[in-house]
């Protein structure tokens, strides 16, 4: 097996991004990866398009941004709700650990305000057991979540002052990231008084409507080492499913395939003990609960404890844990099919020290973690980064 | 001033769902009755119901009605919602696990949302819709 390493990466600005189609929004981030790499697209031997669509007028991502981005190369779209560009990501490390290609490149790109804000959150909900849940119960995003967190929160005695802490955090590093959709900082009041969305949960309980892009281009040890001089692997993923009605779930208080998929990743990449072994942990907090929840799937706190982790601080970039440097979901925007690719950026940029100040996290064991959950606990890609050989 | 150019070409996706291999559901809701498959192999009952067993690859299923004694496991109360929805005040989704272990997702029918509670008792109803179907909502039992 071959091992794969990112080479070039690059991220597009988050936002409502209304200047642009989703071709020129993809250039965004495709063009600063090639240059990032110094490869050109004749290179690219296959490319994956992360992206959910519905929202947005072109069904074939992959095909159109391909073109518009001048490749030659074989392609498909991927598909895992939130954690679609995770799975572009799968597809690129694939090709390349098995041998299959030398050189692939995985973009996220999703363009959700091309739809008026109320169609995307009819889409958004849709996202689950269509008739048993959405067709009868009229379900959104923010509602599914919101059964985790109204039995987390009384199970395990947090409140709703707890889920703040996770939003304030995103906000300072969003303010930190001139990428981000969100540049300010927030206040306890502004989480804590604004309106609810679907109880417990408030609008800074939740991540934005995002437009945004991302990309990375990967290559084999070998051919990495030529491009760059600091290559970042992929030592591992792990991934999982969950049912598709939130009624088959045993509990409601973690993720159950955010917990196999990190197993099955940390079995693969060797790590014994997840608190000792990652300088940065980029999660899914699509909502401040689903970081709160992610924490302990992740085996970072026990069970009911990761409240604790954010009333104590620990997880800031200067903490013991730190998680989301980049302002997170919740504060850069989560452009569902760029966020795996996101994440990925954010790890590479961070592991080579180039994040921006106030949020360059110390790198001392040289790993970091990604976790993309895709709808509520549907699809969980856990992947493992480090720089070293 | 960002060029914008709004779409001629409306769609409207109305979805037709083959729902004939659980049809029997649907006559017990007309009924009055909530009924869940059960394999008749391996005996794992099935909610939302299905006509496969993937549990022991087999495709015998017969049919048995559900209790409607249940207990509270999580809610939500669905402030913003979704466009199809608009015309319903905020209701409230909650997830009860009735006494045959399976658990169900659906409305839970209440005047105070104050009352609502982990653990409370509910009753799982057929109820008859505005837009004239059938479906089943649960109801407080204390
Ligand atoms: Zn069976």
């Amino acid at each position: 097996m071959n091992r794969a390493a990112i080479v070039g990466i690059g991220h597009s600005k988050f936002g409502k991004r209304m200047d642009v189609s989703i071709n020129e929004l993809a250039w965004e981030a495709v063009k600063p990866a090639l240059d990032d790499s110094g490869l050109s697209q004749n290179d690219i031997e296959f490319h994956a398009v992360g992206n959910l669509g519905f929202w947005s007028e072109e069904l074939l991502p992959a095909v159109t941004v391909g073109e518009y981005c001048g490749f030659n190369s074989g392609s498909m779209k991927t598909e895992a709700a939130c954690a679609s560009g995770s799975a572009a990501l799968k597809v690129a490390y694939d090709s390349i650990i098995s041998g299959n290609t030398k050189i692939a490149m995985a973009i996220g790109v999703e363009k959700m305000y091309n739809s008026p804000n109320p169609t995307v959150i009819e889409l958004i909900g849709r996202a689950g057991n269509y008739f048993w849940e959405f067709e009868n119960f009229g379900l959104t995003f923010p509602g599914y979540y919101a059964l985790y967190a109204t039995r987390y929160l009384n199970e395990y005695n947090a409140s709703e002052y707890d889920l703040c802490l996770a939003s304030i955090k995103a906000h300072h590093y969003g303010s930190l990231n001139p990428n981000a959709q969100f540049q300010k900082e927030i206040s306890y009041e502004d989480c804590i008084n604004s309106k609810y969305i679907a109880w417990p949960l408030k609008l800074y309980d939740s991540s934005p409507i995002t437009d945004g892009a991302a990309a990375v281009i990967l290559a084999s040890d070998k051919v990495a080492k030529k491009i760059t001089d600091t290559p970042i692997y992929i030592d591992a993923q792990g991934y999982a499913t969950g049912s598709a009605n939130l009624s088959r779930r045993e509990d409601f208080t973690g993720l159950n395939a955010s917990k196999r998929a990190a197993e099955m990743a940390y079995k693969r990449a060797g790590i014994d003990d997840p608190k000792k072994s990652f300088d940065l942990f980029e999660v899914h907090d699509c909502f401040t609960i689903a970081e709160v929840m992610a924490y302990e799937d992740l085996g970072l706190a026990k069970k009911g404890k990761g409240v604790q982790l954010l009333r104590e601080g620990q997880t800031y970039h200067d903490g013991k844990f730190p998680t989301n440097s980049d302002g997170g979901l919740k504060a850069k925007g989560h452009p569902i099919g760029a966020t795996g690719i996101s994440m990925a950026v954010e790890i590479a940029k961070q592991l080579r020290n180039e994040a921006e100040k106030g949020r360059q996290v110390k790198v001392s064991k040289g790993r970091a973690l990604s976790h993309n959950v895709g709808g509520t606990g549907h699809y969980a890609y856990v992947t493992i980064f480090s720089r070293s050989d | 001033m960002d060029e914008i150019f709004f779409d001629k070409r409306a769609l409207e996706l109305k979805y037709q769902m083959p729902l004939g291999k659980i049809s029997e559901f649907f006559k017990g809701l007309e009924n009055g009755k909530i009924m869940a498959s059960k394999c008749v192999d391996c005996n794992e009952i099935y909610f939302p119901p299905q006509a496969n067993c993937p549990n022991c690859i087999k495709s015998k299923i017969e049919w048995v009605e559900l209790s409607s004694d249940a207990i509270l496991e999580t809610y939500t109360i669905i402030n913003v919602k979704p466009t199809s929805f608009l015309k319903y005040p905020d209701y409230v989704v909650v997830i009860g696990k009735l006494k045959e272990g399976v658990k169900v997702l659906s409305w839970l029918e209440i005047d105070d949302f104050k009352k609502i509670r982990i653990g409370m008792k509910m009753k799982l109803k057929v109820v008859k819709r505005e837009e004239n179907y059938y479906t089943y909502e649960f109801y407080p039992a204390e």
